[in-house]
């Protein structure tokens, strides 16, 4: 018992000590007009965060020497960005081997020299959910990150204390891969509701054998065995058990009805459709759920599950009462979130906060940290964005970004070049063009040209 | 019996809603309207008379006849119809599904090909960009060193020759040392064969378009009677060759701008450079050369890793403020309805919101030698245009109404259509 504790307490140690090592920092905002989400917009009001938290909010604050102080007058300040999907900081995306790789973990492939984090910043997005690829059904878990651009340690990078969450994919990505790619189920919608059953049935076994095990291994008499451990079927167990949140990449009405029947025989609700470009189809039967819907504001039409798709999803999502993101799932629309939650004033007048919240407050709840961030509240994180013009304006520019009250983001400040690693071998002559749909893909483009 | 007739006439209007809205002709006066005309300044509290699909008259309208219908504008903007001079609208359906890609044929040198040939009329995309106001997009084949020849066309006509505004042009890939995408996976010694390879071919190329010039000029002289043989790529070469028609030149590096400034130079072709993604760093060649570019998407990455956030949207003022013509484009199929933001953004970020909108109206009209019919606000041209609540570089900005060639169209797509079907389910959770 004395051993546990002790174990206990350096385990907390460490775990303290490498939270302990990411910056805080003390800013004082100035005279901005101070879009909370949560509490209106706020005219010449100032925001003070202090030791990374922010500390106050209101008129003629001050703050100690050691605050940087920003006159952020005729300018906008409102919390960091959120981006729900995405594929930044990763160096691997996609372990396209096998329908079912829970036990594998994006977490231990993060990669904070990626200037995409950086350019993340200089569009306002202070946090990440840096995801699995969507080649298997149940693929791998993903990563929370905050955008502490400029560290080499991808600890760092880690939004401590955020959820687990895990990859789930629908439709034609794991039929493609594994029924087309491999010739093993699923090649169909079908086999990949069967891919789940399996995959949820063996690990609730598995899960019941050792909660026996472990509740009569030390029961005098008892001659059982503890079973084999297992950490794919450990993953799962611990989504039955609601520990994860389910991030499931899908189009059609369909597979998203199909996904919520297979949960609720289950017993799962922790779940948020992505993508989910059929999502306003079905949206009485995701509110009903309580699922997250986390969608493109635009996107539609470059693969045949999202030619019957609308431009309108968020806003009839929202109006259904479903909680609703805008994501980028795409290095590119990374850099402009708040121009795509702008989008949803042209396909559905959503208002001012109700477009804002799809890229603050409602992806932080789809993530569970909206008791962190997602609005300016006291006490919350000092995440915040100062922008030039109102940030759904197509005239909004970031100005600067901060994370935890440290500035990694300032426009007068900003280099040409601003990556902090280069790679010797890189041939800096050859450049890539394009932008391509669905970054899910990654790591698997052998199945795309095979 | 009241009663009958008004089940009658619902019947009949469910009928009729039911139906495909088409579009309306006929003459038209916009009234009280705030008339951005592009290229004589903006016009407060005026009319613009549509009659016969041209603009026939700006200002005062004086008695207007019956038949002309008036729309009443106050409070509205006008503006000509957005030009996007890059995309594959009509020739691509669903990109990831081969059998709905028309827009690579097979090999390499094809400038024969003509995308207006393969142009679905009615493809559900038309629709779903033409109503945020963009009327008019080049429609533009991809793949080799030749892959055929883009077409102006307008977004609405039942055939590919009422939807062509009047222009095409052969396409060139200027041979690229880049990559092509995170998919690209040519070693460096690959892609600097290949570059090789393809400036042999243009080489070769042109040694053949000018013998064959020099060919078809001895036979219209009536120096010969023996027949050409049929080679339909020189024959589409040849107008391009003898400066008739502009050539429009892909490139998007650096050092490949250069080398392609320089090839303009020896063969003197009338170029358009098209993509540029880098020509912020080339601008004062670019524009000491003369030549006109087509750049976009703004919204994109930056090519390289060591590159400013924000060079893609800075890139067209760069080039702008160097002395270079420049329009805008998306090089999108299904999403051409951003070409707005596209502009939006270089705006934000450099250009004049006059500059940027004229980079997708008039300077393309001017580009695709249409500027005696489309582009700008102007008696004589056609009715290509639309009304909005504001500006269209805004996403709060509705767009009420569109006209092309004088046609009103119907503000409907499938994603209007989709909205009004679920907004409000029904039935909604019950059965």
């Amino acid at each position: 018992m004395k051993k546990q504790l002790i174990f206990i307490m350096i385990l907390q140690f460490v775990v303290v000590s490498i939270w302990a090592q990411t910056k805080k920092g003390e800013v004082l905002i100035k005279n901005a007009t101070v879009i909370t989400i949560t509490d209106g917009t706020k005219e010449n009001t100032d925001v003070y965060i202090k030791d990374g938290k922010i500390s106050k909010i209101g008129t003629d604050l001050s703050a100690s020497s050691n605050a940087t102080v920003v006159d952020a007058t005729g300018q906008y300040v409102m919390p960091g960005i959120i981006d729900a999907h995405s594929h930044i900081a990763l160096d691997a995306v996609n372990e396209a081997t096998s329908p079912v790789t829970a036990q594998v973990w994006v977490g231990d492939a993060l990669d904070p020299f990626d200037v995409s984090i950086y350019r993340a910043l200089a569009g306002g997005v202070t946090i990440s959910h840096a995801m699995h690829g969507s080649a298997n059904a149940i693929g791998g878990q993903n990563e929370t990150i905050k955008h502490r651009w400029g560290t080499v340690k991808m600890d760092d990078l880690r939004m401590e204390g955020a959820p687990r969450t895990i990859k789930f994919a629908l439709g034609e990505n794991p039929t493609r891969v594994h029924g087309a790619g491999n010739n093993i189920v699923p090649r169909t919608r079908m086999g990949v509701e069967q891919v789940f059953r399996r995959a949820f049935s063996e690990a609730k076994e598995y899960m019941e054998s050792w909660d026996e095990y472990n509740a009569n291994k030390n029961k005098r008499g008892y001659k059982g065995m503890a079973p084999e451990y297992d950490l794919q079927k450990e993953v799962v167990a611990d989504i039955l058990r609601g520990e994860i949140i389910v991030h499931c990449h899908s189009y059609r009405a369909d597979e998203i009805l199909m996904l919520m029947d297979v949960f609720k025989d289950y017993g799962v609700e922790k779940l948020v459709f992505q993508h989910v470009n059929e999502g306003f189809k079905v949206a009485p039967e995701l509110a009903e759920f309580g699922a997250g819907a986390s969608v493109f504001a635009d996107w539609w039409a470059y693969k045949f599950e999202v030619y019957y798709s609308t431009a309108y999803n968020a806003a009839i999502l929202t109006k259904n009462g479903v909680t609703t993101s805008i994501n980028s799932d795409s290095g590119e629309l990374i850099r402009h979130l708040y121009h795509e939650a702008a989008k949803t004033q042209k396909y559905g007048d959503l208002s001012d906060d109700e477009a804002l919240k799809l890229i603050t407050l409602n992806p932080a709840k789809q993530l569970g940290i909206d008791d962190r961030v997602g609005s300016l509240e006291v006490g919350k994180d000092g995440d915040v964005v100062i922008f030039k013009n109102h940030p759904l304006s197509i005239y909004a520019v970031p100005q600067m970004t901060f994370v935890d009250g440290v500035k990694y983001f300032d426009i007068s400040d900003d280099q040409d070049d601003m990556r902090i690693y280069v790679d010797p071998s890189e041939d800096i002559d050859v450049m890539r063009s394009r932008t391509e749909h669905e970054k899910c893909m990654a790591n698997a483009e052998w199945f795309l040209t095979n | 019996m009241k009663k009958l007739s008004f089940i009658l006439l619902i019947a009949i209007i469910g009928v009729c809603s039911a139906q495909n809205p088409k579009a309306e002709g006929g003459s038209f006066a916009l009234m009280n309207a705030t008339i951005h005309t592009v290229t004589n300044g903006t016009l407060e509290n005026s009319n613009l008379l549509i009659k016969d699909g041209k603009i026939a008259r700006i200002g005062e309208l004086g008695s207007l006849g019956a038949d002309v219908k008036k729309i009443d504008c106050s409070g509205l903007h006008v503006f000509p119809g957005m030009i996007d001079s890059g995309t594959s609208l009509g020739l691509v359906e669903v990109s990831s599904v081969d059998r709905t890609d028309d827009s690579r044929e097979i090999g390499n040198v094809i400038p024969h090909m003509k995308a207006l040939t393969a142009v679905n009329p009615n493809s559900a995309l038309i629709p779903v960009t033409r109503v945020s106001g963009v009327t008019t997009v080049l429609t533009v084949p991809e793949g080799g060193l030749f892959p055929g020849q883009a077409a102006l066309i307008n977004l609405h006509g039942y055939t590919p020759d009422q939807m062509s505004a009047g222009f095409s042009a052969a396409v060139m890939n200027f041979p690229s040392s880049g990559k092509r995408g995170w998919w690209d996976r040519r070693s460096d010694e690959e892609i600097e064969k290949e570059t090789r390879e393809n400036m042999k071919e243009l080489a070769d190329i042109w040694t053949k378009v000018e013998q064959y010039h020099e060919l078809d000029s001895i036979k219209a002289n009536g120096g010969t009677s023996v027949s050409m043989d049929y080679y339909p790529e020189m024959k589409a070469l040849l107008p391009v060759y003898r400066k008739e028609v502009p050539l429009m030149i892909e490139v998007n590096k650096e050092k490949d701008i250069r080398k392609a400034l320089e090839w303009v130079e020896e063969t003197g072709v009338r170029a358009i450079l098209t993509g540029v993604e880098e020509g912020f760093r080339v601008a004062d060649e670019i524009a000491e050369a003369g030549i006109p570019v087509i750049v976009g998407p703004t919204l994109s990455t930056p090519a390289r890793d060591y590159d400013r956030y924000d060079r893609p949207y800075t890139n067209p003022s760069d080039l702008m403020e160097a002395g270079v013509k420049v329009a805008i484009r998306t090089s999108e199929a299904e999403n051409v309805r951003n070409l707005p933001y596209n502009a939006g953004f270089a705006a934000a970020y450099g250009m004049t919101e006059e500059e940027a909108f004229k980079a997708i109206s008039i300077i393309p009209a001017e580009l695709f030698q249409v500027s005696d019919k489309l582009g700008s606000l102007e008696e004589g041209k056609q009715a290509t245009l639309f009304i909005s609540t504001g500006h269209p570089f805004e996403t709060s900005t509705d767009v009420e109404h569109v006209f092309i060639n004088g046609w009103k169209i119907p503000m409907q797509s499938r994603h209007t259509e989709l909205y009004e079907e679920f907004l409000q389910r029904s039935p909604g959770l019950e059965k």
